[in-house]
């Protein structure tokens, strides 16, 4: 299989004070389509950053980045607006969904940007709606939501326009055990449907859920393993 | 991204904070309000001081005779005695584009009913001077052209004059006094009260001009002729027409000087119009002031909602909204607050100069124009004061503004 992701020495160096800092020391990885990835470290380890560059959020300051093939690591702002419209979905700890419209609308956005007709759009953002379970709710607000149900939501609104990639940031950490137990279980099937995932976490119990296991600090990769094995984060 | 989809994201982000939206509105509503029941009172005032200049006689021209020349001696103007009554006839005959002509003689004389006595002027006319003039009659007729052909001894007076002479009694039918001649009054003129320059417009006596001139004041000449022309664009063609023919029946040839001249009210016409436009322009500008006030407060409230919703933009940005999908949400955001303020302003304006005018306090003229202007300018101020929030927006770094609380 092709990896999806390939990164070829990403750095990506701050300057802070006059002083040069490297959150990202060199990075390169390969992650292959279908991989659930947990990528795990300290905080300052990089995890964010690294995280940041993945999803088109930020631009490396040196080393390649092909997503699907594609270089991605010197675009435009809003041509890295569009590889994330297309290519990435997002999944953040504290949900990110928009207040103000309701679940439906919410799982629509992306689609709104991808330039999709509101019929289509509806239908889609059902669509994945029953596919988390929350058809019911579809046009409630998230604030009469649950947390859980507010991150499926969130999962459904990263699956709509079908992303090579699913980003995850701490997507449980803000939610207590049980649905923390219905979320993983939720990214388990997206990866028995061979999506590929990615997700940051400081938690080896999560972690554990994952296929692959990087360890990140000081901006580097320290450990790369695979399923099963529960990584001392410290 | 659609354009229509973008207005409906502005709509509803206006909506969720209807009373934050409603008073920024409120700044171009006032503006707009403003400039459009301002100008219209102005317009009022203007149209106020066109009819009454227009009530003086419209498209007037007026023909006196030159200053009398003997042996190098000029003396006052209007003194000659060149002009005559044929001239006026010819004019009329002669000349296209005029209603009326009216030739006039004048003079001071003691008007006398019994033992009642009045000093005022005496006016020798013809019977269109009461269209030329606006005159209407309240009692009893006017001059009629057999009057004029016989130089009968009948008078129309005015008000002022009956008053004095007859107190309350109706003076139709009876007989006054012109400097010792027995005249029949047929007729009372409707009071038109005091002209613009103050001279009390009913203080007068008419009779028949030639009975005027044959028998009150024994000339030939006439002092003066009222031209009233039938468009105001033809005013200048018209009397360079009467110029030229008078110079040729007065036989004055090329190089000399006229022994007459020619004088037309539309100067004064647009003394007044331009104080008037100025008077208009100035309210205009005073409430234009607080349509750019308006805006700056758009902008403000533009410039809290974007740091307000910091977090959406990052979320939009990161589910792949562009520059230009932010900019302009937030643009049309402003815009809209723009067109509605607007709309509700140009309502309120029309509704304030209505009412203005229903209460009588001044006339209120409300044209096209001011609605338009004002209501563009609110769509271009919504527009100008939007785009450095949007910009602002649009610039955002989609970390920073996810990570913002």
């Amino acid at each position: 299989m092709n990896p999806i992701i390939e990164l070829q020495g990403i750095q990506k160096i701050y300057h802070i004070g006059g002083e040069d800092f490297a959150a990202l020391a060199g990075i390169t990885l390969n992650i292959e389509e279908g991989e659930f990835a947990a990528l795990m470290g300290p905080s300052g380890s990089g995890k964010s950053t690294l995280m940041n560059i993945l999803g088109c959020l930020d631009r490396p300051t040196a080393g390649s980045y092909q997503l699907g093939g594609k270089e991605v690591a010197h675009l435009n702002d809003d041509e890295l607006a569009v590889v994330r419209n297309q290519h990435i979905g997002f999944v953040f700890q504290n949900f990110n969904l928009l207040s103000r419209i309701t679940a439906l609308d919410n799982v629509a956005l992306p689609l709104v940007y991808a330039g999709v007709g509101r019929k289509e759009r509806t239908e889609r953002a059902m669509d994945k709606l029953k596919s988390v379970g929350l058809e019911t709710w579809a046009h409630h607000k998230p604030n009469e939501l649950s947390g859980g149900q507010r991150q499926r939501v969130a999962i459904a609104r990263a699956l709509v326009n079908n992303p090579h990639i699913i980003m995850a940031d701490e997507p449980t950490g803000n939610l207590d055990t049980k649905s923390t137990k219905d979320i993983m279980r939720l990214f388990e099937e997206l990866h028995e449907d061979h999506k590929t995932i990615i997700l940051v976490t400081h938690e080896p119990e999560i972690a554990a859920c994952a296929t692959r296991q990087l360890l990140l600090s000081d901006g580097k990769i320290t450990k790369d393993a695979g399923k099963g094995v529960v990584m001392d984060v410290i | 991204m659609l354009f229509s989809e973008s207005v409906q994201i502005a709509i509803t982000a206006l909506l969720s904070n209807k009373l934050r939206s409603i008073l920024t509105m409120l700044g171009i509503i006032i503006g707009v309000g403003a400039v459009i029941a301002m100008i219209s009172i102005g317009m009022g005032v203007r149209q106020n001081v066109t009819n009454s200049i227009a009530s003086l006689g419209s498209n007037m021209l007026i023909v006196m005779p030159g200053s009398a020349n003997s042996g190098g001696v000029r003396s006052a103007a209007g003194s000659n005695k060149k002009l005559k009554y044929d001239d006026a006839l010819a004019i009329k005959k002669q000349i296209k584009n005029i209603d009326y002509v009216s030739p006039t003689v004048n003079s001071s004389y003691q008007v006398v009913n019994g033992n009642q006595n009045w000093n005022t002027s005496v006016y020798g006319v013809t019977p269109e001077y009461l269209h030329i003039r606006s005159l209407t009659v309240q009692s009893g007729s006017f001059i009629t052209q057999s009057d004029l052909n016989s130089r009968n001894r009948v008078a129309v007076i005015g008000t002022t004059v009956a008053t004095n002479l007859f107190d309350e009694t109706n003076p139709v039918g009876k007989t006054i006094r012109i400097n010792n001649q027995p005249y029949k009054v047929i007729g009372v003129l409707e009071s038109k009260g005091q002209s613009s320059v103050g001279q009390d417009q009913d203080d007068m006596v008419i009779v028949p001009l030639t009975t005027a001139q044959e028998r009150l004041l024994g000339i030939t000449y006439i002092k003066s002729i009222n031209i009233q022309v039938s468009s105001a664009d033809k005013i200048e063609q018209v009397q360079s027409e009467v110029e030229a023919l008078l110079r040729q029946r007065h036989h004055i040839t090329n190089g000399k000087e006229d022994d007459f001249n020619v004088r037309n009210l539309t100067s004064l016409m647009e003394t007044m119009t331009q104080t008037t436009t100025m008077l208009t322009l100035f309210l205009g500008s005073i409430a234009a002031i607080s349509l750019v006030v308006g805006g700056i407060g758009i902008m403000n409230i533009m410039m809290v909602s974007v740091t307000e919703r910091t977090r959406e933009i990052g979320i939009r940005k990161a589910l792949g909204a562009t520059f230009q999908n932010i900019m302009m949400q937030f643009l049309i955001e402003s815009v809209v607050i723009g067109v509605i303020g607007g709309l509700l302003g140009v309502a309120c304006g029309v509704g304030i100069a209505l009412a203005i005018a229903e209460s009588g306090l001044f006339e209120t003229v409300i044209t096209a124009a001011p609605i338009i202007i004002s209501f563009s300018f609110s769509v271009g101020i919504g527009l100008f004061f939007g785009i450095y929030p949007a910009r602002k927006a649009a610039k955002l770094d989609p970390i920073e503004a996810l990570r913002y609380e």
